[in-house]
């Protein structure tokens, strides 16, 4: 038993880290992408299917939908998942509700082959545009593709625009005499240590969003967001910007009475803080218009096909749309739905009011914008 | 008990090596763990900040542009800021946390000593966002201190670098006191006697006894908080956002945010110099241990 046999174990031992390491090199470089095949996983239309009915009949067999990220209170995706899951008995997982874009896109990269793979994604245009570079979309058009605008969407189905909304400033009327309604007021004097943004603009697309918007309404362009990082130099020089990452939570507590964020994420919040005592106002900056949509898309390796396509179908359906537009969240079809005479006359009635249509940065002009403020923000509110 | 060796090394002539070669495949399993825990995120690590992967065809190749990348601009103003601030909670908390353990272990009073030790334990998991939010409504702008002592008044501002080392030192001293308690009880009330009885005044006993032998596991105590303050992400994240720029901050924008694209490899290479500061520090740390090791074993 005791016989001293040092060589070959050490070798093995040896050999046994040399594997580790080759897995983990190899791991990180090559992916084994599983053969994807099947009616459903290939179907660009419902049509290739064999009609919606099909397509429900194969999603119901596959029982079950993989989806990541998607917060409950974030332009009502709760009622969302809810309705879905009563309305074809499929169940849905949600994976980390709080999760981030890249998280989402990096689970649908990573689990190529897996059970546990994304089926459908919801991310920001420059990591649907990531997604598409890494072969990771699988083109589908859904029944209402024809009233999708043509800019809010890529020709070959890979990805659209699904919901969106605008920067608005939110602003508590207890704290504050006036609430603000344009950008430009937000330098006054009385609003200092009141101004703050959901997080920061490194990390949170509102807050890079609200960069873009400050930057439009002081002679800045999609081209050029340095008076963006200007304003907010000059807020923090006045003592108006608060640092802290805004929430219900911090808006309760008085710390940040004015936050600049998604319209249908403030008015979202209405609620939860109408019933704390906080009046609430939402208004849509007139000097500074911004708008941003997400996308939709799905996993080319998705391991349920079929009720990742129902789910697109589901989102961008006349009864879909409706509940973004409920959750304060303006849903794509949103104009053909209003022709349709199908959208909820009442939830569109609800939204803040802007004038013009909206423009969005081209992918060139969104990386350089993320170079300079990446680069600048410490640089203006440190 | 009182006559255990005080020295690690054990009675000479005892065949330590020999039976050790014998049964050195009982530590097979550490080394199983160790390569799978830590050898293979370290190697994936390494492999990653050294490597570039071009987004439209997927290949990748070998570039050190992450590592230069994460070594200038706001990423080298954010490690100098971890490193900095870091530096001032280690200090603090160690001075701080050491006065209190010794109060705690001088007042020989144990219903004090089980208090403050719970309580420490407590408090010293006490960091995240919790804290973040806690100390905003506390001595935030609106924070209930705040108003109540007109802190704004003085200029004071919990959202800088002086606000985090506060917040910071609310887990980190309590996480010290745990720490040196054990050291602090290491030194022997003999000593104390003895050097009393050679004349020594109680000043004396510390500059030439108590603080020597401590200072090796105060150094370690320091180090550890050093590394905790170092790591610390969301309680920063929370209350500053980016306006004190920090490592850790960045990395999680790159890594796990909602604007900056395909900036994994570049988190990686700020993480490897991350682990390179950190095992700076450690080497510090090694041969002070085993200094401390001689005295209080």
């Amino acid at each position: 038993m005791k016989r001293p046999r040092p060589a070959p174990a050490r070798r093995a031992l040896a050999v046994g880290i040399a594997v580790l390491v080759a897995a983990t090199a190899a791991g990180g470089c090559g992916y084994a992408p599983a053969a994807v095949t099947g009616k459903a996983a290939t179907a660009r239309s419902a049509a290739d299917l064999g009609g919606m009915g099909a397509l429900v009949k194969a999603a119901k067999k596959e029982g079950r939908l993989n989806v990541y990220a998607l917060a409950p209170d974030w332009a009502n995706y709760g009622e969302m998942i809810k309705t879905f899951e009563r309305k074809y008995g499929i169940e849905v997982n949600n994976e980390n509700p709080g999760g981030s874009s890249q998280l989402a896109l990096g689970a649908a990269d990573k689990r190529r082959g897996q059970d546990r793979a994304v089926d459908a994604l919801d991310l920001g245009t420059a990591f649907m545009r990531n997604a598409q570079g890494k072969r990771l979309l699988a083109p589908y058009k859904v029944t209402g593709w024809p009233g999708i605008p043509r800019a809010q969407k890529q020709a070959d189905g890979s990805y659209l625009n699904n919901y969106g909304g605008y920067i608005s400033i939110g602003c508590d009327a207890h704290a504050v005499k006036k609430c603000p309604r344009t950008l430009a007021e937000l330098l006054r004097p009385e609003y200092r240590n009141k101004v703050a943004l959901n997080g920061n603009p490194a990390e949170s697309s509102s807050a890079f969003s609200a960069l873009f918007a400050a930057a439009l309404a002081n002679g800045g362009s999609f081209d050029d967001v340095r008076p963006g990082l200007e304003f907010f130099k000059k807020l923090k020089q006045r003592g108006n910007f608060v640092p802290v990452e805004s929430s219900p939570a911090t808006i309760r507590k008085g710390e940040t009475p004015i936050s600049l964020d998604w319209d249908y994420l403030n008015l979202g919040y209405r609620k939860e803080l109408t019933a704390k005592g906080v009046d609430w106002k939402v208004t849509v900056p007139s000097d500074g218009q911004y708008s941003q949509y997400y996308n939709q898309g799905i996993n080319a390796y998705a391991p349920h096909p079929a009720a990742a396509r129902l789910w697109l179908e589901f989102l961008y359906s006349p009864q879909g749309q409706n509940i973004w537009l409920r959750g304060y969240s303006r849903p794509a079809l949103l104009d053909r739905m209003e022709k349709d005479g199908t959208a909820d006359k009442k939830a569109a009635a609800r939204l803040p009011e802007v004038h013009g249509t909206p423009r969005f940065p081209t992918p060139e002009q969104e990386d350089a914008a993320k170079v300079a403020i990446n680069e600048g923000w410490g640089k203006a509110v440190g | 008990m009182s006559d255990r060796p005080t020295t690690a090394a054990g009675p000479p002539g005892r065949p330590t090596r020999r039976t050790g070669r014998l049964h050195w495949p009982a530590v097979v399993p550490f080394f199983a763990f160790l390569a799978l825990c830590f050898g293979l995120p370290a190697g994936a690590l390494v492999y990653g900040a050294f490597t570039a992967t071009d987004p439209a065809t997927g290949d990748s190749h070998a570039t050190l542009d992450n590592v230069r990348q994460s070594l200038k601009g706001i990423y080298a103003t954010g490690l100098g800021g971890s490193v900095q601030l870091s530096l001032i909670c280690a200090l603090l908390a160690t001075l701080f946390g050491t006065l209190i353990a010794q109060a705690v272990v001088g007042s020989r009073r144990p219903a004090l000593r089980r208090a403050v030790v719970a309580a420490s334990g407590v408090l010293a998991n006490f960091s995240g966002a919790p804290l973040a939010f806690a100390f905003v409504a506390t001595l935030g702008t609106t924070g209930t201190l705040t108003r109540l002592l007109s802190l704004d008044r003085t200029g004071f501002s919990l959202y800088t670098t002086a606000g985090l080392v506060l917040a910071y030192l609310y887990f980190m001293i309590p996480l010290m006191v745990v720490t040196v308690l054990p050291a602090l009880d290491g030194l022997r009330t003999q000593w104390r006697e003895a050097a009393a009885s050679c004349g020594a005044t109680r000043g004396q006993f510390w500059r030439h006894i108590g603080i020597p032998v401590l200072l090796p596991s105060l150094l370690g105590g320091a180090v550890l908080l050093f590394g905790t303050a170092f790591a610390s992400h969301a309680t920063a994240a929370v209350m500053v956002g980016s306006s004190v720029p920090l490592i850790t901050v960045q990395i999680s924008n790159a890594l796990a945010g909602n604007v900056l694209v395909g900036q994994e490899n570049l988190a990686l290479a700020m993480s490897l110099n991350m682990v390179v500061i950190a095992l700076l520090v450690m080497a510090v740390q090694i041969p002070l241990q085993r200094r401390s090791a001689r005295w209080l074993g």
